[in-house]
């Protein structure tokens, strides 16, 4: 009788999309990785309500405005610290934080480590263009050396941070990497960084057409991407290339490419998300171009108890073990005296 | 029962009993000697036996500071009286010196005819050179003229009194030498030992011989007392003879903020969030909470000043209560995050215990130097409240009324304490859980014509609605925003009107407060105008001057920001107004803004709190 209450309308990707006039520039990599979000989210299983979006500050960080979701639009670099809070808080929403490069590595790179250290249950999908854009073309932590940018007019002299190996050694459990422009791929990835318990925390190239549009060049053209990118898949064996004729063995303590003309298959190292070891996905978060392809997919996955989940076991245990607290015995523990 | 009571039966025997009002104890040693566990111990037996009880604990910022110097030296003050006590006095009676660093540095505190006993087996030509003496002070007599110098070898005794537990080390056994002290100190002012004797079972309760040894220090001390005739006389201090008829403990203002925190949120019925980053003198406050889980109190120790405060915004937008607690560095940290939380307009309570400043500072110490930091020490027009509380059982009552200012105006709100009451302790009466008044925390429900800036009509509060709530899905931010929809904005009126519909939100909350009240003259040649941990200082130096003839008044701020609707009424009322601040001015610089009004001010940078004679002296200058 009552069951078109009790059964919650089936979401769709319009129930995610606000009012507000999205302004990113034209051609932007963010109208993409917006899309695939309002598409993955009606079926991730959690009410619209329990979902809320955290940013900082920065071109990404603008995302929340355009979900029809709670949200926050914080400052710069924090918003790790502040879906901590609202995690903690109420430990039944999904919450995931919009970050960038600069926001997450630079100015936030402290709270990033931190919440990947924690496990706090939050996924961290930072937009990764090399590029501040924000503030209209200064380099980043992730530009490469010698990039040329206003503020490096001779050539960025930084080195850059590889965001994925600074997250698998701040104990990160789950780091994965996708790209704008892949949009089966990044809602696929979507899919799982939803799904994982823990910080999950996914790299996403995303291009700046204004400030970076080359950046990412070797990865989107069609000529030359599939040899660039390898697509990681749990326990198969690592292989690339447009014809996937090419495969990663190790040699010593280092990957090296091999033809698979010229090798056995079984020599081919075999991927394994669930190792517990982080070695060999901090391996594979060192692949760069052009020597070596780079890895897109899940590198890691691996399950351990999450901040919220130990927090509120410790709430709920010593409630168990000293009873729902009580003030007036608290006031009153220790030496008292009366005076009549 | 017997056991623990078995000090000699009639104590007094033989020696003469000199009444007194009260007594200043300062117990003096190294940090490692454990003068504060001492201190903490005689203050809790005087307040259990019903004297009134005021502390001033002062220890260096190192944990180990070098042994045996003046700087590594850590002090506990007592003053406990059988009348109504507002600080830890000017000075003290009696000087119990661990070491010659101690006698050293203290010795010109003392008042004269006072009382030291001194640990002669610390005297040693090692411990001489670190204190800076050239000679023995204890073989030239004369240099105590007017005191009363006892010399105990306190090692020596302690040693001998524990000789056969053979369980505990040299080392450990020394430890004793302040348990054998405080029982000393116990005879001298006819005190029992029981609560101490409880204190160390509970205290070393896995280690029965640690219980057994300075329980046996402690008996030899009273013993020796008894025993040895190199006192003038014992004293006693009669319990308080007038007090407010109730159960009451000692509290510190660190303890008193934790349970007034826990309060506020049993009171609102939510959950209490706390994120913190370790910081002096703040720290108890994270450890306080932390030990109380079984309150649904979750507490979160962030990796950074900045992270604490983050977490606090969002567990306060999660639904939480929330706060945080730190010192002023700390509080520079934080302080774009509390813009952010003041332009979301989110309760919560963010605590600054100030110490001395710039900078590090003095961590240990204290200071009132952050007042125009909290008002004013952020980016843009910043409008926040501040409450501080005089005295460390006020912690309790005005932590719970931040949190109320804070859930019913939609607002961050600071609470101002200091080193100085968060350390010191004082009798505190237990309140009655029941009759402290409900927190209307309401986390809207009904979406019915929400708007996420929408206000209430008195307070001009935005509502509270959390994520997990059905169809008032909203996103809200730093930027510059519309009224009432919250939508980014940066039209030129709507900035304004924001800008100003938040001052005006906080000024409002002068309806909802206290007005100033004003003890002495309604009006006359003096109003001596505080706030904050100066309080015992100033009633004590304005009651004086009044019992001289003096037409003195005196008024003690809680609310900085609002201030109380009365005050610019009330300052008009008086010749003259005085300010003592530990600070260059900051209340007097607030006075001189809002209500034109000439300050007179007394200052003090020294990391101490004030003395009663200090404000005595300058009132004395200013009616005569």
């Amino acid at each position: 009788m009552s069951e078109a209450v009790d059964v919650p309308k089936a979401l769709t990707r319009k129930d995610f999309v606000s009012d507000q006039e999205v302004r990113w520039c034209p051609g932007c990599g963010d109208y993409a990785i917006l899309a695939q979000m309002q598409k993955v989210l009606p079926d991730i299983g959690v009410p619209k309500e329990n979902i809320v979006f955290v940013s900082g500050i920065g071109c990404s960080s603008r995302f929340p405005y355009y979900m029809n979701t709670y949200g926050v639009h914080s400052i710069h670099g924090r918003a790790p610290t502040i879906a901590t809070g609202v995690k903690a808080a109420n430990p039944d929403l999904s919450v995931w934080v919009i970050t960038g490069d600069g926001d997450a590595l630079s100015i936030g790179g402290n709270h990033f480590l931190h919440c990947l250290r924690r496990n706090v249950d939050l996924k961290i999908i930072l937009f990764n263009n090399r590029i501040y854009g924000l503030t209209k073309g200064q380099y980043s932590p992730t530009s490469l050396s010698g990039h040329r940018t206003k503020s490096s007019p001779m050539g960025s002299i930084d080195y850059p941070l590889h965001p994925m190996s600074v997250a698998i050694s701040a104990e990160a459990t789950f780091v994965a990497r996708t790209q704008d422009t892949n949009t089966k791929h990044l809602s696929e990835i979507l899919q799982r960084a939803a799904a994982h318990k823990g910080t999950a925390f996914v790299e996403i190239y995303q291009n700046c057409v204004v400030f970076n549009p080359t950046a990412w060049d070797h990865t989107t053209d069609a000529d030359v991407r599939d040899d660039n990118i390898l697509f990681l898949q749990d326990g198969q064996p690592l292989i690339f290339g447009k014809d996937l004729d090419r495969g990663i063995r190790m040699n010593g303590f280092s990957p090296e490419v091999v033809n698979l003309s010229e090798v056995e298959e079984s020599e081919l190292l075999v991927h394994h998300e669930e190792m517990d070891n982080p070695n060999y996905a901090y391996m594979l978060s060192r692949m760069e171009d052009p020597a070596m392809p780079l890895p897109f997919g899940v590198l890691r996955s691996v399950s351990r108890p999450s901040y919220n989940d130990l927090l509120m076991d410790q709430v709920t245990t010593a409630a168990e073990q000293r009873g729902t607290g009580d003030l007036q015995s608290l006031f009153t523990s220790g030496d008292t005296w009366t005076v009549e | 029962m017997a056991e623990s009571t078995a000090v000699p039966v009639d104590p007094s025997a033989g020696h003469e009993m000199d009444e007194r009002k009260s007594v200043v104890i300062l117990f003096s040693g190294d940090s490692g000697d454990g003068m504060q566990l001492t201190g903490d111990q005689f203050t809790n037996t005087s307040a259990v036996l019903g004297n009134d009880v005021s502390t001033f604990p002062d220890f260096p910022a190192e944990i180990r500071a070098p042994a045996g110097t003046i700087p590594g030296l850590s002090g506990f003050q007592v003053n406990f009286s059988s009348d109504e006590l507002y600080t830890a006095g000017d000075s003290p009676q009696v000087l119990v010196a661990m070491n010659p660093a101690a006698l050293k540095a203290n010795l010109s505190e003392l008042d004269p005819g006072g009382t030291i006993i001194v640990n002669t087996d610390a005297f040693t030509r090692n411990n001489l050179r670190k204190a800076g003496y050239e000679a023995n002070p204890l073989d030239d007599p004369s240099s105590f003229s007017g005191y009363e110098l006892l010399q105990v070898p306190l090692t020596t005794l302690t040693r001998n009194a524990l000789e056969d537990i053979d369980s505990l080390s040299t080392q450990a056994r020394d430890k004793c030498k302040n348990a054998f002290a405080l029982g000393l100190v116990y005879w001298m002012f006819s005190r029992p030992l029981e609560t101490t004797l409880r204190f160390y079972e509970t205290k070393f309760a896995k280690m029965p011989d640690v219980v057994e040894a300075n329980t046996r220090a402690l008996k030899a001390g009273y013993n020796y007392g008894n025993t040895v005739e190199a006192f003038s006389g014992r004293v006693t201090v009669p319990s308080r003879a007038v007090v407010e008829p109730g159960v009451y403990r000692r509290i510190t203002g660190n303890e008193a903020v934790v349970y007034g925190l826990v309060t506020a949120a049993k009171k609102a019925n939510l959950p209490l969030f706390y994120g913190s980053y370790p910081i002096t003198p703040a720290s108890p406050i994270l450890e306080g909470l932390a030990a109380l889980k079984n309150f649904d109190v979750r507490t979160f120790q962030a990796e950074d000043e900045i992270a604490a405060m983050g977490s606090v915004i969002g567990a306060a937008f999660g639904g939480a209560l929330s706060a945080t607690a730190s010192s002023g560095p700390g509080i520079a940290l934080k302080s774009e995050a509390i813009n952010l939380a003041i332009v979301m307009e989110l309760p919560m309570v963010i605590v600054n215990v100030q110490r001395g400043g710039p900078s590090t500072g003095l961590p240990t110490k204290t200071e009132q130097a952050d007042l125009l930091e909290v008002l004013f020490g952020r980016n843009g027009e910043s409008p926040i409240p501040v409450v501080a509380p005089a005295t460390p059982g006020e912690c309790f009552a005005y932590t719970v009324e931040a949190c109320r200012i804070a859930v019913r105006h939609m607002t961050p709100v600071f609470l101002l304490t200091d080193g100085y009451i968060a350390n010191s302790s004082e009798p505190w009466k237990i309140p009655e859980v029941d009759q402290i008044e409900a927190i209307a925390a309401v986390h809207r429900q009904d979406p019915e014509g929400y708007q996420p800036y929408m206000r209430q009509e008195d307070t001009l509060a935005r509502p509270w609605v959390v994520p997990g709530t059905p169809g008032m899905e909203h996103r809200i931010g730093g930027l510059g925003k519309q009224d009432v929809t919250g939508n980014v904005s940066y039209d030129p009126e709507d900035h304004e009107h924001i800008v100003k519909t938040r001052a005006e939100k906080v000024a409002r909350i002068a309806d909802f407060i206290p007005e100033l009240h004003i003890d002495g003259p309604e009006e006359g040649d003096l109003l001596v105008l505080g706030w904050g941990g100066t309080y015992g200082a100033i009633r004590e130096a304005v009651a004086r001057s009044q019992a001289k003839g003096l037409k003195v008044a005196r008024g003690h701020l809680r609310f900085l920001n609002p201030f109380p609707k009365n005050l610019g009424e009330v300052l008009g009322r008086y010749k003259k107004v005085l300010v003592p601040e530990l600070n260059m001015g900051q209340l007097a610089f607030l006075l001189q803004a809002h209500f034109l009004v000439p300050v007179e001010k007394l200052n003090k940078v020294q990391g101490r709190p004030f003395q009663i004679r200090e404000i005595m002296a300058k009132i004395d200058e200013l009616v005569d």
